[in-house]
Parts: C-alpha cells; structure tokens; sequence
C-alpha cells in the first residue's frame, strides 16, 4: 500500500506537465488579446455613478438612453496606455454624433481631475467608479477600454486597450455612423 | 562568407551535441571506457563550435551586415556600437543563439572542471546536457536560423526597438541567461543521478557549485531588469507581475528552493527525491519562460513577435525535457532511500519550512501566470490576474519565510530547542517592534502592512547580526579577534549570512518604496516653484536636444541643494518611436524621480515621485548574489574537499 502511494506521489509531477502540456497545445496559434464580450447586443447594466465633484452630474443607465449614441471611454490616470489614447479621445470628442462618456475605474476624483486637467477633458460625462463595481458588471478587463452604446441603451462594440487611428476609421466611425441613423 | 562559417559551425555543433547526448549515454551502461570519455571532448568541442557561431554573428552586427536577415532586421548603422552589440540578443533568433552558446559554455565548465565527479556520472550529466542542446540547436537550425541571407542586400536596417537601446536592458538578459542555463546543469546531474538510480550525499556538493553560480546570475538578471523597469518605464514601479517577470522568479524561487535542500541531501543525506524533483523542476521553469515569451499564447510586454509553428516546435521541446525527465522520476523516486532521521524543530526542519514555502510560493506565481490561460481554455472566460492576486497570496507567504529565515540558521542540526533560540531572539523580536512602532509614530498615518514588513525585515536583519556576531565569537574574541576569525569561517557560513541579510535590506526597501512613497502630477510652467518630499524644486523649462540616433525634449528641475535634474523624452527615428528617460537623484534614503512629459498648454505635464529608500531593494539584490559568489568561493566546493564518505564507484545502476 505505501509502495502504491510512493508511486503516484512520484507520477504526480509527470501527471501536472502533462495536463500544463495539453494547455498549451490547445492555445498555440490563437491570439490572446483577441477578448469577445458576452455582453454585446444585450442592454448595458443599472448603474449610478456619481460625478468627479459632489455638484457635478454623474453617469447612469438613464444618460445611456437619453437619445444620442454613446461611446464609453474605461480609463484612469494611473494608467499608462489612458495618456497615450488621451489625444485620440480628444480628436474624436470633436466629431458629431454621439457623446464620450467617461468612466474613471478605481481612480480617486482628485487623481481624476489633476489628470485631466493636465491633458484637457474630452468627456461630455464622467462617472467616478471608485470601488470598481460598474466595471466588473461591465466586463471590463483592463484599462483603457471603449465600447459603444445604442440610443436605447444596448451595447454593441467593445475595444480592448488604447484605441488607434485605424480602429477608429475601420470599426468605431463606420458603427457609430450607422446607429445614428 | 563568415555568416555562412556560423551556420557551418552550428550544424556542426548540433551534430556534435547528437554524438554527446547519445554515444556517453551507452558507454556509461555498458562501461565502454572510449565513449565515456567522448562526452568530455563533445561537451568542449560543441562549445568551440558555438561559440564560432555566436563569434560570426556578432561580426555581423558589428560590422552592419544587412545581408543578414536577422542583423537587417534589428539593427541600423547608426545605432552606437554597444547597442549593435547588445541588439544581439534583442530579438529571437539571436537570443536563442545566446542560450545555446551559454549552455554549451557551461557543459564544457563541467567537462573541464568537473574532475571531481565519477567518470560515468560527469558523461551521463554531459549527455544530459547534450540532448539539451540538441534541442536548442535544432530549433534554430529548422525553424529559426540566425544567419539566413537577403538577396539583394538593403542599404539599411529597421534598426532595433529604442526601448531597447539602454545599458540597463541590454545587459540583463545575458544575466538571466546565464542563471536559466545554468540551472540546466542542476537538471543534468538530476537526471543522471535518477539514470544511475542513486543520490548520494557528494551528490549535492557536486550541484552546489553550479546551482549557486546559477542562483546568483538569476539574483542580478532580476535585479537588473527591476532596476531598469524602475528608471525607464517612467512610473516609479519596480515589479509589475507581468508574465515575463514571473518567467524569471518562478525559477529563482525553485532554485532558492533547491539551493537549501541540497544542504540537507549533503549533511543528513535524505529529503533525496524532493531535491531531484526540484533541480528539474527549477530548469522546466526557466524553459517555460522561454516558451511562454516565443510562442504566443500569453500577452505580455516582453513578448517577441510570435509564430504557432516555433510554439508548437517549442512545446514539443519543452514536453520531451520536462515529460521525458519526470517519466524517469516517476519510475526511480520511489526506491530512492532517505538516510537520517530528524526532528520537526532543527535546522533540518526549518530547510523543510522554508523549502514548503518557496513551492508554496513558485506555485502560486505559476496559478497566477496561467490562470488567465486555464480558465480561457477550460471556460472561455478572459480574466487578467494582477497586482491584487500577487499582494493577497503571495505576500502572506513571504511573512512566515522571513520568520523561519530569522530562526533557521540558528537552530542545530537533527534536535533544536524552539526556545532557547526564541530566548536568544526575544530582545530582537522586541527592539523591532519597537522600532517598527516608532516608524509608525514617526511617520503618522502609515499603512499597515507597511509597518509590519518593516518589523519581520528588522526582526530578520538582527538575527542574523546575531547569527553572525555569534559565529565569528564578537563577545568573547574582541574586535580583532573576531576579525582574524572571520577569515577561518567556511566562506558558505559568511554567504548565507549576506543573502539573508540582502533579503531583509530588499524587504525594507519594498516596505518603504510601496508604503510611504508620495507623488505630484501636474503642469508646470517655466519658474514655478514646488516645495516637495523636503526638497526645493524650480521648473526651468524645456529645450531640444540632439542625440546619436534621436532627438530628445530635455527637461530642467533645478533642485535646491543637489543641482540639475534632466528628464528626457526621446523621439527616435528608426523605428519611430518615444522613449521616457527619468531623472533620478538617488541617495541611501530615498529618489527624487522626475519625468517630464507634453506640452500641455503653456506648461508641460510633469511627474515627480519620492521613493524612500527604494535604492535598498536593488541594493539588497546585489548583496544576495554577492553573498551567493561568496558562498561559491568556500573550499568544500573546490578541489580537494574533503570527502567523508567513500567516493561512490562508477557504476551502472542496475
């Protein structure tokens, strides 16, 4: 009985890089970054985040719905990749259309407001989510990270990471464009 | 002409390493004298032979041969000559040529300098390493050849990832390198010890050499890289939890693991099969490193540009080494005999603690590294696992180790007295919560866990002052004669004392750099004033600067009482491409780290952090390895040691 055990105790290791082994073959030639939300075509979930300032107006549900395309920017100011989007963000703020709307995930307001007004302030609406909670409901996996909301409130893209020129003119202008209508 | 002589001399060296992973194998079984003797010759020659390899590559880049894929690729004739040197191993093909260039070196290390081994242990170990190399080679030969040519020839290169182009990051893969291979010797003798079906005690004497030589170039690759992260990344970090960081201390770990429980194979011959478990282990880990960086399947900021057919090529390697050695462990553990016996409190039985908890901790990297990976495939969930993971598992796990690191060495062998040694500790234990309650009081609103790391890396630091000043008989001898004793100490008793005392210098640098380190972000104009971590700073403004291969926005912080503080932001040409380069004002007690960013509006964005004592973590790094190359210099690991047992005969297991 011993024997037995001392036996499987050894063929445990070889039984572990198999397994890690039988991973890693499954993952070979897919693309990691390549992240598929379950949320799209469902409507965004019920949120009320306060604003930057006691005073100011935060973001909710009811702003998604509120007759206009919105285009949700994920960022913080402790992100590295938010500093480098940020002037994309503030180029296509100017374009008509829709409405940026920032979420500020697990940023404290005031790290929040010395960023922008740093960098300039591209928002239209900025929802403060200290705690991080909307964003977990979101399925956001890291920051920055962009989606785009129907007038009635549905989600229907979502970007990982900091967007570029070109994701911009091949995915988000042409979608937006479209759900505008 | 001379990148074909290196392609020659790599499909001569593969050919070399096939004879040397096979030909010693069967002279050793069958006690065939002639081809036990290969493996010397093959492991040197296979050595003289990359080396030729590596030798022409490098002339390829010195000299900016473009006709050479790899050299047009990741290098540009502008570039300053010890980054075309270093753009090297910037890149895969290269790099790869640099592993099988180190292994080799050290397969004809131990071929050289390894007389003290039996003959058909040293030529099983050489054909271990051997098959190693096989593999390696192979995988530059057919999927990844280094010396492939371009016709025609382009006039100039794509230059190499500016990034890149920093003496910090070109001089720590090397280190790394050198660490990961080197563990390929400890996975060698592992398994030639599980072939012969034996572990004797000389067995671990034997490794040890090797396993620290290994530990302490891992010691500085890490530090390095860390350091580097910090200055050049631009934010203050020093560790990031990025996948390619944990590639590294994953086998660190292992091989801190492996270094301690070798002691106990060595003094008390048993805890036999955990130690061969984990030199393989340690070298498995430092191979999945590579894949994990080559093949794509983790996203990551090391990743080089990936390719299904080199991962399948790698994972194919990876399972024939690390399946291939674990099937032999599997068969041969069993019947591996554990000599001593040993009670739970000894100097035994904290190596056990602490050997549970460095696997404890390797393990939870690894969950933690992969898990995004497991619960993909598995699930079809796309997680990522940071910072938060690491502070909530791995952490915890560092506390008790400390402590065992504090008590350990001053436990006796086979039968302590817990007591007696935490009556020796007790005014240590106290002057550190003492003190560590005056930082708090000092400090104010100090972060918890900030104050309690900084007790158990006091609490650690006095005992081994204690450890120390005990050895060397300080009380009893004086001054002078603690000195002159010091020097009759075995050098591995003085390393010990140097690595865990680097470990309690790094731990208050962490605690300190995390816990009270401030920050000011903001736009500063040309002479505002900031009054900041006790240090008078005006903002000068910024001005263009050229540079060898970039043009640099050069900020001046003029610091009351230090000088000029330079940051940088460097636009480079080829690639085009930015690059921050901080600038610090180090001191034992703290940096002063300033960025300076855009232009924003009138003023340009501005970053400035005070680190305290962040400086203590890398200098702790650096005081482990030197404690590691100290130990490595002690007499029983060189020639002549003396032997207490009988040498074990040359003979086949079976």
């Amino acid at each position: 009985m011993k024997g037995q055990f001392r036996f499987l105790l050894a063929a445990l290791p070889l039984a572990v890089a198999i397994g890690l082994g039988g991973l890693f073959y499954d993952r070979l030639g897919k693309n990691p970054s390549e992240l598929p939300s379950v949320l799209i075509g469902k409507p965004a979930p019920e949120f009320d985040l306060p604003g930057l300032d006691p005073g100011q107006p935060g973001f909710a549900t009811a702003d998604l719905r509120a007759g206009s395309v919105t285009v949700v920017n994920v960022f913080a100011s402790w992100c590295a990749p938010c500093r480098i989007e940020h002037p994309i963000l503030t180029k296509l703020a100017g374009q008509p259309g829709f409405r940026l709307v920032g979420l500020a995930y697990k940023d404290k307001p005031e790290a929040t407001k010395a960023f922008l007004a740093e960098l300039g302030n591209p928002y239209a609406l900025i929802g403060s989510d200290l705690a991080g909670r909307v964003a977990i409901d979101w399925g956001v996996y890291g920051v920055p990270e962009t989606y785009v909301v129907s007038k009635q409130g549905e989600i229907m893209w979502k970007h990982v990471g900091e967007l570029t020129d070109e994701v911009i003119a091949r995915e988000l202008q042409p979608l937006v464009e479209k759900l505008a209508q | 002409m001379i990148a074909e002589l290196g392609h020659f001399a790599l499909i001569l060296a593969f050919t070399v390493a096939c004879a040397q992973g096979t030909v010693p194998l069967f002279g050793a079984w069958r006690g065939h004298l002639p081809s036990i003797r290969l493996a010397d010759t093959a492991a040197v020659l296979q050595f003289v032979l990359v080396a030729g390899a590596f030798a022409a590559l490098m002339h390829a880049y010195v000299t900016s041969d473009f006709s050479v894929a790899n050299v047009y690729a990741n290098s540009h004739s502008q570039k300053p000559l010890l980054y075309k040197i270093t753009g090297l191993w910037g890149n895969h093909e290269g790099s790869l040529l640099l592993w099988a260039f180190m292994l080799s070196l050290f397969g004809a290390m131990v071929a050289l300098f390894g007389r003290n081994l039996p003959d058909s242990f040293r030529a099983r170990a050489l054909a271990v390493q051997g098959l190693v190399g096989v593999g390696f080679m192979a995988f530059m030969i057919f999927t990844s050849n280094p010396f492939l040519r371009m016709d025609p020839a382009p006039l100039e290169g794509q230059g190499l990832n500016p990034i890149l182009q920093d003496p910090g990051l070109a001089f720590h893969p090397p280190f790394l390198y050198a660490g990961y291979v080197g563990i390929s010797i400890a996975f060698s003798f592992a398994v030639a010890a599980l072939i012969e079906g034996r572990v004797p005690p000389s067995w671990a004497r034997w490794v040890r050499p090797w396993t620290l030589a290994a530990w302490a170039m891992l010691t500085i690759g890490i530090t390095g890289g860390s350091y580097w992260a910090y200055y050049e990344l631009g934010w203050g970090g020093f560790w990031f939890w990025d996948p390619v960081e944990n590639a590294s201390l994953m086998p660190w770990l292992a091989a801190t693991a492996l270094l301690h429980s070798a002691i106990v194979v060595e003094k008390r011959d048993t805890l036999k099969s955990w130690t061969i478990l984990l030199a393989i282990v340690a070298f498995s880990l430092s191979l999945l490193g590579t894949f994990l960086v080559r093949s794509g399947v983790l996203t990551s900021v090391h990743a080089f540009a990936s390719d299904p057919e080199r991962g399948f090529f790698i994972l194919v390697f990876l399972g024939s080494v690390t399946g291939g050695a674990l099937t032999l462990y599997a068969i041969r553990a069993p019947a591996l005999k554990a000599g001593g016996l040993f009670q739970t409190i000894s100097r035994e039985g904290a190596l056990v603690l602490n050997n549970l908890l460095l696997a404890t901790a390797t393990a939870t990297v690894l969950l933690g590294t992969l898990y995004p990976l497991i619960l993909d495939v598995l699930t079809g969930t796309k997680v990522s696992v940071g910072p938060p993971f690491y502070n909530a598992t791995f952490m915890p796990l560092m506390v008790p180790l400390i402590v065992a690191l504090g008590i350990g060495p001053l436990l006796p062998w086979k039968r302590g007295d817990l007591f007696a040694v935490l009556d020796r500790l007790k005014f240590i234990a106290l002057a550190s919560v003492v003190a560590a309650a005056l930082v708090l009081w000092l400090t104010m609103d100090a972060p918890l866990m900030a104050i309690v790391a900084f007790a158990f890396a006091f609490f650690l630091a006095g005992s081994v002052i204690l450890e120390f000043v005990d050895r060397v008989r300080l009380r009893q001898l004086g001054l002078a004669g603690a000195f002159r004793r010091l020097f009759t100490l075995p050098r591995g008793a003085i390393g010990m004392s140097l690595a865990h005392f680097g470990m309690a210098v790094s731990v208050i640098g962490i605690a300190a750099a995390t816990g009270f380190a401030q920050e000011h972000l903001g736009v500063m104009k040309a002479g505002d004033t900031l009054d900041f971590g006790g240090y008078h700073l005006t903002f000068k403004g910024v001005e263009q600067v050229p540079g060898p291969n970039y043009t640099a926005a050069r900020g001046t912080v003029e610091v009351e009482g230090v000088g000029l503080l330079q940051p940088e932001t460097r636009r480079f040409v080829a690639p085009p491409m930015e690059t921050t380069e901080s600038a610090i004002h180090s001191t034992p007690w703290g940096d002063l780290y300033v960025v300076v960013g855009d232009k924003a509006g009138e003023g340009y964005a501005t970053r400035i952090y005070w680190k305290p004592f962040v400086i203590w973590i890398w200098a702790g790094g650096v005081i482990m390895a030197f404690g590691g190359f100290v130990s490595l210099s002690d007499r029983r690991l060189r020639v002549g040691a003396p032997i207490r047992r009988a040498a074990p005969a040359a003979a086949p297991a079976e």
